[in-house]
């Protein structure tokens, strides 16, 4: 069976982001830039599937300008077959990605979907889902474990109380939560083998995609700072702070 | 202009974090019905009806709804958005899971996680771990929003007299079904609902030294919560953690002991009124948020607070 890996490029985790001072959005110049954590979870899935012998092919597939080359390269280091791109502007909304990747899916015909569960830009955590919607296929969100039998997988999900077990059909949709798994590292021989693997470029109207805004970004400001209060000396210090002070607790 | 809020439950009680979805239908104006879609739930609905703010309790009670599937849950709201001009829900893993499915049925660009109402079409809401917070205008005929628990204040629970009205429309895709819950069991109270949590990172150094906080918490009648580094390694379950992408908390007091306070941390309480930092490591950037830092070795002085707290 093959795999499907839908992956994002955004700013590194690491990176402390500035807002920009004309409400626009955030400074991206010269920014460190990554797969977001989470699609590189769902990658290190694919691959486990296929060392498994489960999944046959893995093929990571992101939306967006020439740059998210980078990103896909990476992919192919960490040991996806091939890659495909749909070119198209760097900030779609969740809605025009999804649609766009059902295109994508109908051409593959893939029995497994991988999403990250949220990019850590956006923060939106809706791609996943709504390309379970827009292609009528069951989803196993924020999962930690995956068990694959045949025509049927179960997925274990992070929910709020705790860990809920679902089973579902395949061909499926995944949204990988943290603690899924634990990505590999690239190694210098698959970084070398991944520059001949291929690429393939798509477009909206190859697909028969429209992509239209649905909303509009009014203003990015900065949220409210807060700022460092006092370091006290001891235990008595902090309590009396915590009593008299800040009177939070009696 | 109309709102359908689709309540969080447990097919016993309603979760309070629906009077905080309540809240920000009230802000958007208009009348507000309440969906509760579950599974021998009439006890949530007749809840609902005792809310001041609300119209009309929807009640769909059949076993496809039991465990809030998203397969069987989304195309029933679809069916009953018709009548409304927005569609709200909890940002809670049940709402992140149905309703962006429900709006990609509906060809609307759904909006996550608002923290501010600013008109009946725009909202704030944060990205980038709430580093920046974004003002976004829906264009679209019907608005599918997810509301931020902490955003807003909860309606009251009492002053409403509200009819249930029965739906009867059973949705079931059958490509899904539930296998077992594995939910954490507490005493406390609930970590997103709590006036007081006391979390742990991975200066907590093992599950079983947990015990400390717990005997913290038990005597300020707090919940505990964990750092995603306290979780990854395994000290403690994922229902814990506290942070971008697991629960987001602002309590009157948090509690950060061992914490360094990574970005995605900060995010997830920062919006605390009071904060303590309790670590060893001066530098740690947790002291840069915290209102009243110790620098200290935690297994010297949690005890020791705890101690002094009982006195």
């Amino acid at each position: 069976m093959k795999v499907l890996c839908a992956i994002k490029r955004v700013v590194d985790a690491n990176v402390n982001v500035v807002v920009k001072n004309d409400g626009t959005g955030v400074d991206l110049t010269n920014v460190k830039m990554a797969v977001n954590p989470f699609c590189e979870i769902g990658i290190e899935q694919g691959l486990r599937l296929q060392e498994a012998g489960i999944a046959s092919e893995v093929v990571a597939v992101t939306v967006g300008s020439e740059k998210v080359q980078e990103q896909i390269r990476v992919c192919m280091a960490l040991g996806a077959d091939r890659g495909i791109i749909v070119e198209a502007e760097d900030d779609l909304e969740p809605l025009s990605i999804a649609k766009l990747l059902k295109g994508v899916y109908e051409r593959e015909g893939p029995q497994i979907v991988i999403f990250g569960k949220q990019s850590i830009d956006g923060d939106n955590g809706q791609t996943g889902q709504m390309f379970a919607a827009l292609t009528g296929l069951p989803q196993g969100t924020f999962a930690s474990d995956l068990s694959i039998n045949g025509e049927s997988a179960e997925v274990t999900r992070e929910v709020d109380g705790g860990l809920q077990t679902v089973k579902i059909s395949v061909p499926m949709v995944l949204t990988t939560d943290l603690r899924l798994n634990t990505p590999r590292f690239a190694t210098l021989p698959n970084i070398m083998k991944s520059r001949r693997k291929p690429i393939e470029t798509l477009t909206p109207d190859s697909l028969g995609v429209s992509v239209e805004r649905h909303t509009e970004v009014l203003d990015v400001g900065r949220p409210p700072e807060r700022k460092a209060g006092v370091k006290v000396d001891s235990v008595d210090e902090l309590v009396d702070k915590l009593r008299n002070e800040a009177k939070v607790i009696s | 202009m109309s709102t359908l809020v689709v309540a969080d439950h447990d097919n016993e009680v309603l979760k309070p974090v629906t009077l905080s979805t309540l809240a920000a239908a009230s802000e958007i104006g208009g009348d507000i019905d309440v969906l509760v879609a579950g599974y021998d739930c009439r006890s949530v609905a007749e809840e609902a009806t005792s809310i001041g703010s609300v119209t009309r309790v929807l009640l769909a009670d059949c076993e496809a709804y039991e465990h809030s599937l998203a397969e069987n849950v989304a195309p029933l709201v679809v069916e009953l958005s018709e009548a409304y001009t927005h569609v709200l829900t909890a940002h809670t893993t049940t709402g992140k899971n149905f309703l962006p499915r429900v709006a990609a049925m509906l060809d609307v660009q759904m909006i996550s996680d608002i923290i501010g109402v600013e008109s009946d079409d725009t909202f704030k809401r944060p990205i980038y771990a709430g580093n920046a917070i974004a003002t976004v205008k829906s264009n679209d005929p019907k608005k599918v929003i997810s509301v931020r628990g902490t955003g807003f204040d909860p309606v009251l629970a009492t002053g409403g007299s509200a009819e249930i009205e029965a739906v009867s429309n059973i949705h079931n895709a059958e490509m899904s079904e539930h296998v077992r819950d594995e939910l954490a069991k507490s005493e406390r109270p609930e970590l997103t609902a709590a006036g007081i949590v006391v979390s742990g990172g991975r200066g907590m150094g093992s599950g079983d030294n947990f015990a400390i906080l717990d005997e913290l918490a038990d005597l300020l009648g707090a919940a505990v919560g964990a750092s995603r580094a306290a979780v990854d390694a395994g000290f403690v379950p994922n229902d814990m953690q506290v942070g971008q992408t697991g629960k987001i908390v602002a309590p009157e007091l948090y509690i950060a002991i061992g914490i360094s306070g990574a970005i995605q941390h900060l995010a997830g309480m920062k919006d605390s009124k009071v904060i303590v930092a309790i670590n060893k490591d001066g530098d740690a950037p947790i002291f840069q948020v915290a209102d009243y830092g110790l620098v200290a070795d935690l297994f010297q002085a949690v005890p020791e607070l705890t101690g002094a707290l009982k006195a």
